[in-house]
């Protein structure tokens, strides 16, 4: 389980994107993070693919609330699959999941 | 006039900056009506504070010729043999804080009514200036040594964590509890136990007299004799004998070491001990109390001495206290002394070691009161032979608990240091997770046993040892008594808070009104049934304990 640096990579098409994260959601995935949802400028709604990512952390779940609140002011909703049952929980606690839509797998629909 | 002696030291004679070391300054630079002639370069001397010439300063207004002084004073005899003629006061605040000297005119001719009064409003004028650069130059001074004194207190506390025991053995129907509280002035107290042969253990504790890290190199220096002696040497007497003919060459002057040595065999309760002049042990056993006796001389005062060696079987029910001077000689505001007698008591209920330093310790704190300064270090280690049928076939931590017929999972599973380095974290995740597989959590409770582990480690290395080099995280898993604990330690002095973690106000942070952080010991809390903080000599520690099948509460919803 060695450490792995953040990739994330936008798909864009019409007004949706789909970022597709590799890796951890840690202090370090800061700039992929940020980029990422940068490059999803103007999108009216966003969706956070976690299938590969392992690891996330409280510094991670600060990067996820920044995001979140950059996405509030562009009036852009998010959503996030391929959460663990584990990471799904933490999302609820921390209520993370009160301003995202959690899609379980199944419904997992592709930007 | 009473003047204090601060003030006086400051009298300096200085020669002024202009002249300071460049013959060009020499030539009347000044209005030649003025100039003073400058006098050949000199150092600076002190006027002693009983000199006649700093009361007559004091007292006097304005430019004195000295001239015309007639006093018996060295200082005044060392202005005229370097020139001066014309001494002007600095006086600032009342205070006199120098003088401004003036040698011969150049012309020769005395100093007119002008030049006078041209130098009293150059003294007036120079006097406040001065005082402030005395007062920055004091400052920064004052400075320097609180950082050296502060810096060599850090040193000693290092010293003194480092060789403390970092946790306490665990013996089959015994119960082993130890405490240390550091006076401000860190001491020399120190304790110990050395795993020997056959599961028997070494108990010590000791006192090195003087204090800082001097004391704390000493304290280490016994405690590694000691270690290496007790795994030569079987009795404790010829144990102290060698350590005290190692220590005798080396030690500082005026310093020596205190020490008591005891063999324990946990499964006889037959201990074995001698002792270096430390403070007896005392002993509570079948309803009676008593001390653990035997004499000796401490360590490093003289070489080739011996040791008296005394033992005792310690019964079930029995508890042992051994304990430094800070806690017996600790005094109450009307100076009287804690004693002996007012410990043993606090030894004679049926409880926990914890418990009987729980009790000692509100005891002492209730005896000096809140206003006083704890004086010395305070060190408590209490040994107890649990009571009760079948004592010696029960792990330690269950006594009280109901017993249980199916095995429990018991002991150390893995214990390991983690470098302070961002991302770090989560080797230590992945070696707690591979240290838990015997305790067979249910895979999300294991998932949630690791985020913790994961969040309690990063706030180690962060919080507790500032990502420092070389600092590291100290992770102990363990089982005992149905709960499975993952104890993480760092070097963090001070305690982090004990109360629980506030819930993060996610509405607040997505309006920017909060730092989008601050989700770590929340989430640890969240995550595992229960946290226990403790600090102490080796650190801070969290634990993280989760309920094991069977334990009290199996598990916890969140």
């Amino acid at each position: 389980m060695a450490n792995a640096i953040l990739e994330a990579t936008t798909h864009s098409e019409g007004d949706a994107a789909r970022i597709e994260l590799r890796g951890d959601i840690d202090g370090s995935a800061r700039e992929a993070l940020g980029g990422a949802y940068a490059d999803a400028a103007g999108a009216r709604s966003v969706m956070l693919d976690f299938t590969q990512v392992d690891y996330i952390n409280s510094t991670g779940i600060a990067l996820i609330v920044g995001l979140l609140a950059r996405a509030r002011a562009d009036e852009c909703a998010i959503s996030a699959r391929g959460l663990s049952p584990h990471y799904r929980e933490i999302f609820e606690i921390t209520r993370l999941s009160d301003f995202m839509t959690i899609i379980a797998d199944s419904e997992g629909d592709p930007a | 006039m009473a003047v204090s002696e601060r003030a006086i030291r400051r009298v300096v004679w200085r020669r002024s900056r202009r002249e300071e070391g460049d013959d060009a300054a020499a030539a009347p630079a000044l209005e030649p009506q003025a100039s003073p002639v400058a006098t050949p370069e000199t150092a600076a001397f002190e006027i002693a504070p009983n000199d006649p010439l700093v009361a007559y300063f004091q007292g006097s207004v304005g430019a004195v010729d000295i001239g015309a002084l007639d006093l018996e004073s060295a200082a005044l005899e060392r202005l005229r043999a370097e020139g001066v003629t014309l001494v002007v006061p600095l006086i600032a605040n009342g205070e006199l804080i120098g003088l401004l000297n003036v040698g011969r005119r150049l012309s020769d001719q005395d100093f007119s009514a002008d030049d006078r009064r041209l130098l009293e409003t150059l003294a007036a004028q120079a006097a406040p200036a001065v005082r402030v650069g005395q007062l920055v130059r004091e400052r920064q001074a004052e400075l320097r040594e609180r950082d050296r004194l502060e810096q060599e207190l850090a040193v000693a506390q290092l010293i003194q964590q480092n060789f403390l025991p970092k946790e306490l053995p665990l013996r089959e129907g015994w119960q082993v509890a130890a405490y240390y509280r550091a006076a401000r002035a860190v001491g020399g107290d120190f304790y110990d136990f050395i795993e020997l042969p056959d599961g028997r253990l070494g108990l010590v504790i000791g006192d090195v007299t003087d204090k800082g890290v001097p004391a704390a190199m000493v304290m280490a220096a016994t405690r590694s004799v000691l270690r290496a002696s007790a795994q030569r040497l079987i009795e404790p007497g010829d144990v102290l004998a060698r350590v005290n003919d190692n220590l005798c060459p080396d030690i500082p002057e005026n310093m020596f070491v205190t020490c008591f040595y005891g063999v324990l065999d946990p499964a006889t309760g037959h201990l074995r001990y001698a002792n270096a002049g430390h403070n007896l042990p005392l002993v509570h056993a079948g309803g009676d109390s008593g001390d653990l006796r035997a004499t000796g001389m401490p360590l490093g005062l003289l070489p080739g001495m011996v040791y008296e060696e005394r033992e005792t079987t310690l019964a079930e029910g029995a508890t042992v206290l051994l304990y430094s001077d800070g806690l017996i000689e600790a005094h109450d505001s009307a100076r009287e002394m804690f004693g002996t007698e007012r410990a043993t008591p606090l030894l004679r209920h049926d409880l926990e070691s914890a418990a009987v330093i729980d009790g000692l310790l509100a005891a002492l704190d209730g005896f000096i009161g809140s206003e006083l300064e704890q004086e010395d270090d305070i060190t408590l280690v209490v040994l107890r032979r649990a009571s009760g049928q079948s004592a010696a076939a029960k792990p330690i931590a269950e006594i009280g608990a109901t017993a249980e017929a199916a095995p429990r999972l018991e002991g150390v599973l893995a214990d390991f240091t983690i470098a302070s380095a961002p991302g770090n974290e989560r080797e230590a995740m992945r070696r707690v997770a591979e240290a838990s597989a015997q305790a067979a959590l249910e895979p999300e409770r294991l998932e949630r046993l690791k985020t913790a582990a994961a969040e309690a480690t990063m706030n180690a290395m962060e919080h507790g040892n500032g990502y420092q080099d070389g600092v590291d995280v100290r992770v102990l898993v363990s089982a005992r008594a149905g709960e499975l604990v993952v104890a993480i330690t760092d070097s963090g002095a001070a305690p982090q808070t004990a109360a629980p973690a506030a819930t993060p106000d996610i509405d607040a942070k997505l309006e920017g009104r909060q730092s989008p952080r601050g989700w770590g010991l929340f989430l640890i809390e969240r995550m595992v049934d229960d946290v226990r903080q403790s600090s102490g000599p080796g650190g801070h520690t969290v634990e993280l304990v989760m309920h094991l099948e069977g334990g009290p509460d199996g598990q916890r919803d969140t």
